[in-house]
């Protein structure tokens, strides 16, 4: 695996990802939902949810870095309040 | 009668799996490796951070190909479309004349990217070229090797040529699909011909306008082959879009690191527009449905 130049980083990074895909496909079998609309005005699942929440946070965080000039984690925190957002009123 | 439960067949899903794997998640996540590390060949990896997202961030190189690239499809999108649903509501609706049509109409669709190029590089030269040669002859100045906007009218003149009929081919299947019974009733009405496409017509096919929008926006999003055969994304920058930018990167100058914060970037932009053409198709069909 040499060739995919993998760091401790970019391992954790991915390891979130996967257990939140997991933990999220767990919850849709063992809770299942009905879809609601929000401010959005369009049908979410959690799912859904979910995906606006990593999307959003990765603009978030692309805009951080271009704009704020200050360290990466207080991008963390901002999506962290956009995730909670989300999945309350989405 | 109760169902019988067989979970085992999940495991037939796993081909399909370890192929999307294979062909896209284990690639993407190297990607997202290189992003975050520099190299000088010989798979030796420094941890560079965020640098590479940094600069590209503040790159005015990779703003004006995004720059370009939205302008290209938002000229592209709203030619074709309109162009297409004209052209599909002209065709003949059945008989001989359709299917030749069809057939006709088809044709573009199956050129490769780079024989279109090809046909395009050559048409429009001066010296060789009818086109080119035409032009001059009427005085007009043309020369898409010097002049830039001589340059983007061929890029998309030949965009047009070689997509618009997919937009037709599209919008005919969506215009086959309407039962005469509402034309009747329009008849019935006095409907004229703009209520009859306004309010029968447009919205019946707006389902496969929204596929056709969503394909043509992608591809055109994507493009390489056909403006790097005829332009070669000059003259100088002018026609570089991000797909001909990126390979100049990763490829041609072998910046790893760069181009891999590029090429996420110009990920997260694509999955968000489709994201937005995806739920706005689906909000508009269960509207439909509700109907």
């Amino acid at each position: 695996m040499d060739w995919m130049a993998w760091t401790t980083p970019t391992a954790i990074f991915f390891v979130v990802i996967a257990s939140l895909l997991i933990v999220f496909s767990a919850l849709a079998i063992r809770f299942p939902e009905t879809p609601r609309v929000g401010v959005l005005r369009i049908e979410t699942t959690r799912g859904d949810r979910l995906f606006i929440t990593l999307l959003g946070a990765a603009f978030i965080n692309l805009a951080w870095l271009a704009l704020s000039g200050m360290p990466q984690w207080g991008a963390l925190i901002v999506c962290l309040a956009y995730a909670v957002a989300v999945f309350r009123w989405v | 009668m109760e169902k019988t439960t067989n979970q085992k067949a999940w495991f037939l899903v796993l081909p399909v799996l370890a192929l999307v794997a294979f062909s896209a998640v284990i690639p993407l996540m190297t990607v997202v490796n290189y992003s975050v590390q520099d190299t000088f060949g010989n798979n030796q990896f420094f941890w560079a951070g965020l640098e590479w997202f940094r600069e590209m961030l503040s790159s005015e190189r990779m703003w004006n190909a995004l720059w370009r690239q939205l302008v290209f499809s938002a000229i592209i999108l709203a030619i074709e479309v309109p162009l297409g649903i004209f052209v599909a509501l002209n065709m003949p609706k059945r008989g001989v004349w359709a299917s030749t049509c069809l057939v006709l109409m088809a044709l573009p669709l199956l050129i490769p990217w780079n024989v279109v190029g090809t046909i395009w590089q050559i048409f429009g030269r001066v010296d060789i070229g009818l086109l080119g040669y035409t032009l001059e002859a009427l005085g007009i100045d043309y020369n898409y090797t010097q002049d830039i906007f001589s340059a983007w009218a061929t890029v998309i003149v030949m965009d047009v040529w070689h997509w618009t009929s997919l937009v037709a081919l599209l919008a005919y299947a969506g215009l086959q699909s309407i039962p005469d019974a509402y034309y009747q009733a329009a008849k019935i009405d006095q409907a004229s011909r703009w209520a009859v496409f306004r309010y029968i017509e447009l919205p019946k096919m707006s389902g496969v306008l929204m596929i056709a929008i969503l394909l043509r926006f992608m591809d055109s999003f994507m493009i390489y082959t056909e403006p790097f055969v005829v332009t070669g994304g000059g003259p100088g920058n002018a026609t570089t879009f991000l797909s001909i930018d990126l390979v100049k990167m990763a490829l041609g100058q072998f910046d790893l690191g760069p181009a891999a914060a590029f090429s996420i970037m110009y990920f997260l932009v694509i999955l968000l527009i489709s994201w937005v053409f995806y739920t706005v198709m689906t909000n508009l069909d269960r509207r439909e449905g509700h109907r």
